[in-house]
């Protein structure tokens, strides 16, 4: 059974705050939840299925749905980290497709800089990882977990630092424009590749925002859909996929985008010659580079090439990509990007994005995220939305 | 640049890597086998991640190998740096670099085995170019 145009997105939102001083993690769930459905023109009794991922207090779910007082007969915890958000749009779409929902809510909130201000102590969760004990000795952080993939890639294709620069300039050139976004300023690639070096090859500027607040997304069955003011924003397709360290066959030179992007191609039945706009998830701009080639819009190893010269910038490049600044200068909320992904190819499929980044005739867009370690093990997820005519 | 004294944290150990860690105490970097479909892998299981056979073992390697890659965290007293090394043996393991000089680091150079003491009856590999 296909998803293609058995759902939509109706609503979203995302929170103004980048930093949540004096605001709790289920009340900027629920002011999320609020806000998307307020924008399909939707109330919290019309929600009959409830998504979240591992940033919701509790048991996720089931403690969220109580605090909001929703009552749904379907909740999905499916936990990919980052990536989370874009692979519950997809099961959300299946989950409509098969007729167990028609208004699946999807949301995330973080507070990662209220809780660093506020002293806030770490929250432990429950069996730690299998991996850790082989792992923690050598202290790995979430930057160095990802440089080593930017050296591997620049050893086996000559990728340079300018080159991954040019991803954080894009993104630099869409968030000046964002009123919301963190870091506004328009940079160069001199700017980032003087910018100190964090973990080697990567600079500070190669790496995302860190940021509180978050997203929401509603999703709805076609019955639903036709009753609403808000364009209509169809599920074109969908694909999913983790990617580990295969027993220590380890290759850092790709991610899981390699096997969600196909799947969700196929699914969708569009070429990559369709796709007007790109949100692709940018923890890193590492993480951006090695998912355009794995994902199909260049062959393995020419992504440096690909991303150079303003490739990426609305109105001047072939690929115009999270133009809302994405999590290299906008948001990162609760240092899950996927959400953010979403929202912003729902705008751009809208034409409600940013006059000056806005891609004329956007009938046909694509989101992707990575959630977890590029370095180790991770879930990619890819989406693919379209207008009522896609 | 270098790290002359490695910081060295004890591994979380349970039921199925206590026998690993002990064999660090001797100086010994194992990694699993399967005697089933022949494979090494990394890190070690009681199931092999590639037959699902049962019949695993450690193996001991001779703690040789090449950087497949590494990253230096930047640290104003203390860098570090965190590496994949490919053992002669196949596998690829998450290690340190040490006792090396870090702005001389490339992919591919050589490296061996080196063992640092964590003081709760086990040490932590890590490897140094030769």
């Amino acid at each position: 059974m296909s998803i293609r145009g058995k759902a939509y997105i109706a609503g979203i939102y995302e929170h103004p705050t980048r930093l949540a001083l004096g605001k709790t993690l289920p009340q900027l769930h629920a002011e999320l939840a609020k806000g998307a459905l307020e924008d399909a023109g939707l109330t919290k009794d019309d929600v009959d299925a409830y998504y979240c991922a591992g940033d919701a207090p509790g048991m996720g779910g089931v403690d969220m749905v109580e605090y909001m007082g929703l009552n749904v007969r379907q909740i999905d915890s499916t936990e990919t980290g980052g990536s989370s958000y874009v692979l519950h749009v997809n099961h959300a779409a299946q989950a409509i497709a098969a007729g167990h929902c028609k208004v699946a809510l999807i949301t995330l909130a973080g507070r990662p800089a209220a809780d660093a201000k506020e002293k806030v102590a770490f929250r432990p969760g429950g069996d730690p990882p299998p991996a850790i004990g082989f792992e923690s000795p050598y202290r790995p952080t979430i930057v160095n977990m990802y440089a080593m993939c930017a050296q591997r890639h620049m050893y086996e294709y000559g990728t340079t630092s300018e080159q991954l620069a040019w991803i954080k300039v894009a993104a630099s050139h869409h968030a000046q424009h964002n009123e919301h976004a963190l870091r506004r300023e328009v940079v160069t690639v001199e700017d980032v590749v003087n910018s100190p070096i964090i973990a080697s090859p990567l600079h500070r500027y190669d790496c995302c925002v860190i940021t509180d607040g978050g997203g929401a997304v509603v999703v709805v069955a076609p019955e639903i859909m036709k009753n609403l003011k808000r364009p209509a924003v169809k599920v074109l397709g969908a694909g999913e996929a983790p990617k580990h360290l295969m027993g220590g066959k380890v290759d850092l030179t790709y991610s899981g985008a390699r096997w969600s992007g196909p799947k969700a191609f196929e699914e969708a039945g569009v070429s990559h010659a369709d796709i007007k706009y790109a949100s692709i998830y940018d923890s890193f701009t590492i993480t951006v580079l090695e998912t355009i080639e794995d994902l199909g819009f260049c062959e393995k190893g020419e992504g440096g090439k690909f991303v150079s010269d303003g490739n990426l910038i609305s109105g001047t490049g072939k690929l115009p990509f999270n133009t809302d600044g994405g999590g290299l200068c906008n948001n990162h909320p609760g240092n899950r990007g996927g959400m953010t992904k979403v929202l912003e190819a729902v705008r751009q499929v809208r034409g409600e994005a940013h006059p000056k980044v806005q891609v004329p005739n956007c009938d046909i867009a694509l989101a992707h995220g990575t959630g977890g370690l590029l370095g180790a093990r991770m879930g990619s997820a890819t989406c693919i939305l379209g207008n009522e005519d896609a | 640049m270098s790290e002359t004294k490695p910081k060295v944290k004890a591994p979380k150990v349970n039921h199925e890597t206590k026998a690993f860690w002990e064999a660090t105490a001797e100086g010994k970097l194992m990694v699993g086998k399967c005697n089933e479909c022949g494979e090494y892998h990394y890190y070690p299981r009681s199931l092999c991640p590639f037959c699902f056979s049962d019949k695993t073992e450690l193996a001991q390697t001779a703690g040789k190998g090449k950087i497949y890659s590494f990253s230096v965290t930047s640290h104003p007293k203390s860098p570090y740096t965190i590496a994949y090394i490919t053992l002669a043996e196949g596998p690829t393991i998450l290690s340190n670099i040490v006792e090396s000089d870090f702005d001389k680091l490339a992919i591919g150079q050589d490296v061996e085995v080196v063992f640092y003491d964590t003081g709760e009856g086990n040490a932590v590999p890590m490897f140094k170019t030769v």
